[in-house]
């Protein structure tokens, strides 16, 4: 009797102890990841220019020359529009996209070659962009109110977060993100697990470089499928955090205009 | 003659000498034979290979076409579930939650990519300038009947969806799962996806009784494989089971019935050693080994062992004396036998089917050491167990030899009226056997008692195609698959294709191309067509690949530099022959009418298969040939006479015509397992011949005798020897007939009528023949030059 006794008291205190944890290192993952949005508040809007590659498992690849305008929100989810810059037959080519904080993006696709824009209605976030590794909730603005959030660990600078997604259409069971605590929070990389948990992808951020002495933006993005063997890889060129864009630059209108 | 003579005497004295020796040194020869055994088995290892693509050697063009094809589009297995509401509409709120349900579910099985369900459908629907694009039934708890109507208005009407996802009547519907193995280990991989959907099968049907529930696809394909493998495999637990009761009543001796299972397990648990060291993967071919291994390796034992106790009882010789009489006469018999047997079996390596080699080298291997084993464990053990020579044995002497007497004197009195009629006979079978098609549908290579196949059957009938055939079809240009001119040569080459009878579905880009444009269009139905510039189809495109969901991309339909798309047909269930005219039909409609960056070979695993029938016969043709002429030399020389060992051809080819010709009346249709059959048999049915002619050329040179006579007594001495061992073969056959795969059961059935008709030959055609040859020597203005000098 005696024996049980000292068990369960032992397993009670694991218990409490492993209780305490959970909740502290839930509201620690919570933590970074608002100061790593902190720490990105106040860019006002920016554009850049970038050329995607494609990459298949037997070496084969693909270009995609785009510009991406962003435009920071603070109440809202961010406001983007993408331009295709080539191949030539999709150039011009437009997308412009509201982020929210809840619920459902909004979506205009400009198409030069029937010169309309089509509002598009679509919850599927976990799709890929355009034949990349990369689905749409990649790419998107990252609100904090998207993730459920577990700090896992710390080794030296890096912190890892366990980011789950909260809406159920995501095609995530959760992402380990690293987080480097001494550059801004700026993100070194991110582990995908798909819908079975098991490791589907991993983003490397690299070539880094600061701007305004405050917003690191990564030069290379480096998405790699551990499933499908493909690669995707994304190289930024300078950003111009000069432009000063507004409301205005991201409207059906302006969309058009950024197309033709 | 002296000559011949002095050679006999040789290996009479050699297996004189053998057989002292190792009588002399029982207990170390069968110290060490255990030894061999064991050390061989314990370097054995079964691991098994479900993988359809072990059938197809590296060379084969076929896959090579088909790897090339996958290395340019997403390469996927796939597992398709499907449900069959028992009140017969999918389209009820309950069906689609538990549809949903599942689909879920699914997702969780190990290396999948992507699960198409009815209800996870990207439906794309236009309002003027507005695009929605949702699961066709999200969330299907919530929604009014009303809702599901339309849902289902929506699904019937898609032309993705019907007779892929779901029937026209919306009364069966499949979820498809996509699996990307990583191909590292096939033989851990398939069975960890199996065991995983079949769990969650399980646990499906165990909540919603209201289904039925039916699997199918590749991996499933490939279990069965497998599964077909373990079964065969332990169909020789049967086959041991025979072989003891055949010992014992053969032998009516426990001691004897011992030590043939002592030579019968060595030489499988050396076959196994053999399978470890070489690395070799089981297939469903291979599998039945250890059936044929004891099949044939029981004869060689129990022709020394009959011949041994012969000597005791009724000779009344001494336990040592026996068994050296024994061996002296049963020594070159069973070499030469063991020998013609491994020789067959070795040509399977002139086969284009990998499974075929390695059943080939096995058997062939196991077969050495079956000889090995019954000329040294075998006398061994008999050496060792003591012999009660007290029981009498009645004497059945008159009965038994009167019936093979009375079928030689029969023969005897009518040799050219039955060579004759064997000769019509067998010329009519030839004839039939050349009308036999192939036919390797490996749906069908299942019988109806594997689940797999009854599975199949179903959803052939009721939903879809398990059959396909693939096209990567070429723009000759990066990019061109935007080309408004190819797409409109696409368009018409899938409206063909759709009007072809044994089309059930056809997958191709210009569909997409239609659907996007008519979305565009604010789902105008005059705008489902291919768009009329290169700019709009490639804008359309971009369109489409945003809005593509999780798991899928455009890479499983276009490749990298999007200058080919790839068209997916899928058939009903067709023969080899109209899958080869199918798909030749297609390549020149695109030869015809589309300009040649176009033309395009169609490829498919069914395909593959349709064509391995043929592949396999060519190339086992020449290995065929060689194995004839490597037997009937051995023959030659065995017989010392070069025209007897010409002769023998006759009675060694034709049971295989004959064979061929009655399987075309029973069934008509032949598989690749059945093209390994003549160098298979050859090698055991030459035993029936090599006997008979022995012991008629003993009594002819020895004995004096006239070829009449002669033939009498051959049939009086190895008459009941060739009913026993063909007794011992078609068991063996007959066991590995009841294989619920077909590759094996139909190579098993086709060798038992085979080994019949040898004996039957060998009973009738092979002594008037002889009679008839010997009748032409006592005619020396006959004989024909060519015909003296050889016969020196």
């Amino acid at each position: 009797m005696k024996k049980i006794k000292f068990f369960t008291s032992i397993t009670a205190l694991i218990l409490a102890i492993s209780g305490i944890n959970a909740q502290s290192n839930e509201e620690r993952g919570l933590q970074i990841a608002k100061a790593a949005e902190k720490a990105d508040e106040g860019f006002g809007s920016s554009i850049v220019d970038l050329k995607m590659t494609l990459k298949n498992k037997n070496g084969q690849t693909s270009e995609r020359f785009l510009t991406t305008r962003t435009l920071e929100l603070t109440t809202d989810g961010d406001k983007s529009l993408i331009v295709f810059e080539s191949p030539k037959d999709v150039k011009g080519t437009a997308t412009l996209t509201f982020t929210h904080k809840i619920g459902t993006d909004d979506q205009w696709l400009y198409l030069p070659s029937i010169k309309r824009v089509k509002r598009i209605s679509s919850n599927n976030k976990s799709g890929p962009f355009v034949g990349s590794e990369f689905a749409y909730e990649d790419l998107s603005s990252q609100e904090i109110e998207k993730y459920a959030y577990k700090f896992i660990k710390e080794e030296g600078d890096f912190l890892v977060v366990e980011q789950d997604p909260v809406d159920p259409k995501s095609g995530y069971t959760r992402r380990m993100v690293t987080y480097n605590q001494n550059k801004g929070y700026r993100l070194e990389k991110i582990e995908f697990y798909d819908r079975k948990n098991a490791l589907l992808k991993t983003l490397t951020y690299s070539d880094y470089k600061l701007y305004k002495n405050k917003f690191w933006r990564a030069a290379t993005f480096t998405m790699v499928n551990h499933q499908s063997n493909k690669e995707t890889l994304l190289k930024f060129g300078e950003y111009n955090f000069g432009a000063e864009l507004a409301e205005e630059d991201f409207t059906e209108v302006a969309l058009k205009r950024a197309g033709s | 003659m002296n000559a011949i003579q002095k050679t006999k005497n040789a290996t009479n004295a050699f297996a004189k000498n053998w057989a002292n020796f190792v009588i002399k040194f029982k207990w170390p020869v069968l110290l060490l034979t255990i030894l061999l055994a064991m050390g061989l088995g314990s370097q054995g290892k079964m691991e098994f290979d479900g993988d359809y693509h072990v059938f197809f050697s590296e060379s084969n063009p076929e896959l090579e076409a088909f790897d090339a094809l996958q290395e340019k589009y997403t390469k996927d297995d796939n597992i398709i579930i499907v449900l069959a509401p028992k009140n017969g509409n999918v389209f009820t709120r309950n069906n689609l939650i538990a549809i949903e349900e599942l689909t879920a579910d699914a997702w969780n099985t190990p290396y999948s990519s992507r699960v198409d369900a009815v209800t996870n459908f990207q439906h794309t629907s236009a309002n003027e300038d507005d695009l929605y694009v949702d699961d066709l039934s999200y969330n299907s708890a919530t929604k009014t009947d009303a809702e599901i109507l339309e849902i289902k208005e929506k699904a019937l009407k898609e032309p993705l969806l019907v007779h892929r996802i779901i029937n026209k009547e919306g009364s069966v519907t499949a979820i498809n799962v996509t699996v990307r193995l990583p191909g590292e280990n096939s033989a851990a991989e398939i069975p960890e996806v199996t065991i995983a959907t079949r769990e969650m099968i399980s646990k499906f049907q165990e909540k919603h009784a209201e289904f039925d529930v039916y699997t199918t696809g590749l991996v499933p394909l490939n279990t069965a494989f497998f599964e077909s493998s373990q079964k065969d495999l332990m169909l020789t637990v049967l086959m041991l089971l025979i072989v003891v009761v055949v010992t014992l009543v053969l032998t009516r001796n426990i001691f004897a019935t011992i030590a043939t299972l002592f030579v019968v397990l060595f030489s499988i648990m050396s076959a196994v050693g053999f399978i470890g060291l070489n690395g070799i993967k089981l297939t469903p071919p291979s599998a039945v080994f250890p059936t044929m291994i004891l099949t044939l390796a029981v004869a060689d034992s129990i022709h020394i062992l009959i011949t041994y106790l012969q000597k005791v009882r009724k000779d009344g010789l001494e336990k040592k004396e026996a068994l050296v009489e024994s061996m002296r006469l049963n020594f070159m018999p069973v070499f030469i036998t063991s020998l013609t047997t491994v020789i067959g079996f070795l040509t399977l390596n002139y086969g284009d089917v990998p499974p075929f080699w390695d059943l080939g080298n096995i058997v062939a291997f196991g077969m050495c050491m079956a000889f090995l084993f019954s000329t040294t464990t075998l006398p061994a053990l008999m050496a060792i167990f003591p012999i009660w020579k007290s029981k009498k044995v009645k004497e059945q002497k008159d009965g038994k030899l009167g019936w093979y007497t009375n079928l030689g004197m029969f023969v005897v009195r009518q040799p050219v009226k039955l060579t004759v009629i064997s000769i019509v006979v067998i010329g009519l079978l030839t004839f039939l056997a050349r009308k036999n098609v192939f036919n390797d549908e490996f749906v069908e290579y299942f019988d109806t008692t594997v689940q797999f196949r009854q599975d199949s059957d179903f959803i052939n009938e009721n939903l879809t195609g398990f059959y396909n055939v693939e096209f990567s079809i070429g723009s000759g240009e990066s990019g061109g698959i935007n080309d408004p001119r190819y797409l409109q040569k696409l368009n018409e080459f899938e409206d063909w294709l759709e009007d072809q009878p044994e089309v059930v579905h056809v997958n191709a880009f210009s569909e997409v191309a239609r659907r996007v444009n008519r979305s565009m269009h604010g789902d105008n139905e005059s705008f489902y067509k291919v768009p009329e510039n290169r700019e709009e189809a490639a804008q359309y495109l971009l369109l489409y690949e945003l809005s593509l969901p999780f798991g899928l991309d455009l890479n499983n339909q276009i490749n990298v530099d999007k200058s080919e798309s790839r068209v997916t047909v899928t058939l009903e269930n067709n023969s080899s022959a109209e899958m080869i005219a199918f798909a030749e039909r297609s390549e020149n409609w695109l030869k015809d009418n589309a300009p040649e960056s176009m033309h395009a070979l169609a490829v498919s695993p069914t395909l593959m298969f349709s064509k391995l029938g043929f592949r396999q016969a060519d190339s086992m043709f020449k290995g065929n040939i060689i194995a004839l002429i490597l037997i009937s030399l051995v023959l030659m020389i065995a017989l010392r006479n070069f025209k007897l060992g010409l002769l023998s051809i006759i009675p060694n080819v034709a049971p295989v015509l004959v064979g061929f010709g009655l399987w075309y009346l029973l069934k008509g249709t032949i598989n690749t397992g059945m093209v390994i059959v003549f160098g298979m048999t050859l090698g055991i049915i030459v035993d029936d011949t090599v006997h008979f002619m022995s012991k008629f050329l003993r009594a002819r040179r020895e004995l004096g005798y006239d070829a009449k006579a002669a033939i009498i007594y051959a049939f009086e001495t190895v008459g009941k020897a060739l009913v026993t061992t063909t007794v011992v073969l078609l068991a063996g056959f007959i066991v590995l007939s009841t294989s619920s795969f077909a590759l094996n059961s139909y190579m098993a059935r086709i060798t038992v009528i085979i080994i019949i008709a040898a004996l039957i030959i060998d009973f009738i055609l092979l002594p008037s023949l002889l009679i008839l040859v010997s009748k032409e020597k006592e005619e020396p203005v006959r004989k024909s030059k060519m015909q003296v000098q050889l016969d020196k």
